[in-house]
């Protein structure tokens, strides 16, 4: 009843940057298409009444004081860097050649 | 200057009389917390690359945000001075892009779910006939998260043909209000002044809720200009979006070259692409930016990781009770105050003086002098040095010491205006100046009787002029006494002196 089409898990995909192949993406539609339905279930169940939740714990304004907290170094945060260039990160080019 | 081709543009005034424009503005407004928005790193603007993250802001494994309080009441107390309602419930969601400048793959920011809902302000727009009052409607203002800052390596610094990037995340998760207003029409070739107006206004009410410092050539105001063209009665047409436009002045620009751009497209059959297009400084043209047909798709979600908001309206009212007098209405009692004309309180709006020079009338300067010195020397000053009046190394304090000192006649404007040289330049307080450089007007009768006699000694003719009844004629002495005292004497005075030596009066 939720009927994922597998034109929009090839876009899924894409956007999640997934080079799926053909079978892949057979199979992992018939497989989300499941889980979907699975899902759906708790729409039969839950009743008007019950207010979709997007946390289990229900809890309001948790805050913290505006306050300076020790982070990490540079260094630390670079030593676990595949790449950098003096103290910055170095990431591969953003956009291909047009 | 550069080698973008330039399109076909319409002359304004005949884009003007066909089409009517809509525009719409986001203006995104960094925060000047001491933290960041969900970690406790310092936002201090200018840190060596990478020296303020945490676990938190660099997305890692295992980390989890938390909401600052302060920028929860920052939001809040904006939202209440633009006039809109605070919702009694919220929450935040995840914007999922890839894109290196933000860590996590995702910025956390607000949805369908803004925080403040449906406001207005009102912004005084000058016009050739005085100024108008427009109405601005808030469609929402909401809260999110700062990028980390990209610098391109290879291909000019641009991203377009660079070869790698480098990121810098200390700006990552620094607190971002973006404010969203409704499409403003019917205001026609108003229109660009509207924008610059209303962005005008925006950052002063920041200013003064001290929310933000709202520097544009920092980044912590900047602003995304929206503008569709369509026949008086037709429905709206295709809207661009312009980014980067980071000055008053460039937002008037920016919305003015899309009215003529799109004018000389449609005039021309053709129809207007909906894009994100780019803003250019140096000759005040757009050119179009990556198409966002696929990068759309953000694929937003309420944000498991958070708690969601719900302001409490005792906290609200308690935060409302905090505003301070709106821009607006204070800068006219202010021209009650000082009684001064609209036209000369619309140049003291311009320079951005109005509370330089309200500081520097309470510390006891008179309004006019005041106005005086703030659109004068220290305006030239600031131009000249490409800064921003507030950012001038002079207070008001040192302008009253200056003053009291003008009164008593121990300086005359040209000696002040050399005080305060020395002021901006740093070498100290105005006694010190006055101190260093010798600037004091000469008072000792004495020293200028002196310089009197030599200069009747050298001018016999002006002498017999002015003994012969042409007072007038005894400028050129006083001018000869006021040269060789660099002029440090006190003209009245010499004028005095001289007329009592000759024994005319």
């Amino acid at each position: 009843m939720s009927g994922i089409t597998r034109d929009e898990v090839a876009h899924l995909a894409k956007l999640a940057r997934l080079d799926l192949t053909d079978d892949e993406l057979d199979r992992y539609s018939a497989q989300i298409d499941q889980i979907l339905d699975a899902v759906a279930k708790v729409a039969e169940v839950a009743d008007k009444d019950v207010a979709a939740t997007s946390h289990p714990v229900v809890m309001e304004n948790v805050f913290r004081d505006d306050v300076v907290t020790p982070g990490l170094s540079a260094q630390e945060a670079l030593a676990m860097a595949p790449a950098r260039e003096g103290d910055r990160f170095r990431v591969p080019r953003i956009l291909d050649e047009e | 200057m550069n080698t973008r081709t330039q399109p076909k543009l319409a002359r304004l005034s005949d884009a003007l009389a066909t089409y009517e424009p809509v525009i719409g503005l986001e203006v995104h407004v960094e925060l000047g917390t001491n933290t960041k928005m969900f970690c406790g790193c310092p936002t201090t603007f200018g840190g060596s690359p990478n020296s303020q993250v945490c676990p938190v802001c660099l997305g890692l494994p295992g980390s989890l945000p938390v909401v600052n309080r302060t920028a929860i009441e920052s939001t809040i107390r904006m939202g209440l001075a633009l006039n809109c309602t605070i919702v009694p419930w919220c929450r935040f969601a995840r914007k999922n892009y890839f894109y290196p400048d933000m860590p996590k793959d995702y910025q956390i920011s607000q949805y369908d779910e803004p925080i403040c809902v449906d406001g207005y302000l009102d912004v005084d727009v000058p016009t050739d006939d005085g100024v108008t009052t427009v109405r601005v409607e808030i469609e929402r203002v909401h809260m999110e998260e700062d990028t980390g800052k990209l610098t391109h390596a290879g291909g000019a610094g641009r991203i377009q043909g660079a070869d790698y990037s480098l990121v810098d995340y200390n700006r990552a998760g620094i607190p971002l209000v973006e404010i969203v207003t409704k499409p403003v029409t019917g205001t026609g070739g108003l229109a660009p002044a509207v924008g610059r107006a209303y962005v005008s206004e925006l950052r002063d009410i920041m200013r003064t809720l001290g929310v933000s410092d709202v520097r544009m050539e920092e980044g912590s105001l900047r602003c995304d200009a929206n503008l569709s063209l369509s026949r008086s009665g037709e429905p709206w047409g295709t809207r661009t979006e312009t980014k980067n436009v980071n000055s008053l002045r460039s937002v008037e620009r920016a919305l003015t070259y899309e009215i003529r751009r799109q004018a000389a497209i449609l005039g021309a059959g053709g129809s207007i692409k909906q894009e994100t297009r780019h803003f250019h400084e140096d000759d005040g043209t757009t050119t179009p930016g990556r198409s966002k047909e696929e990068a759309e798709d953000y694929r937003y979600f309420p944000e498991p990781d958070l708690m969601p908001v719900a302001p409490d309206p005792a906290w609200v009212e308690e935060l409302r009770a905090t505003l301070p007098e709106p821009p607006s209405v204070r800068r006219k009692r202010l021209q009650q105050e000082w009684g001064i004309s609209d036209h000369d309180m619309q140049s003291v709006i311009n320079a951005g003086a109005v509370e330089l020079v309200e500081l520097t009338v309470a510390a006891g300067v008179d309004q006019a002098s005041a106005r005086k010195w703030w659109l004068g020397e220290f305006s030239r000053h600031a131009n000249e040095n490409d800064m921003e009046l507030t950012d001038l190394a002079v207070t008001p304090a040192q302008i009253a010491d200056v003053e009291s000192l003008i009164v008593e006649g121990t300086l005359n404007d040209k000696l002040a205006r050399q005080v305060f040289e020395g002021v901006l330049a740093g070498e100290g307080e105005p006694s010190d100046v006055i101190k260093k450089r010798g600037l004091a007007l000469v008072s000792d009768d004495s020293a200028l009787v002196g310089a009197i006699d030599e200069a009747i000694a050298a001018m016999p003719d002006v002498v017999d002029k002015i003994k012969g009844g042409k007072v007038q004629a005894a400028g050129a002495i006083i001018g000869q006494v006021m040269k060789a005292t660099r002029g440090q004497a006190d003209a009245a005075r010499v004028r005095e002196l001289l007329l009592e030596k000759l024994e005319v009066s």
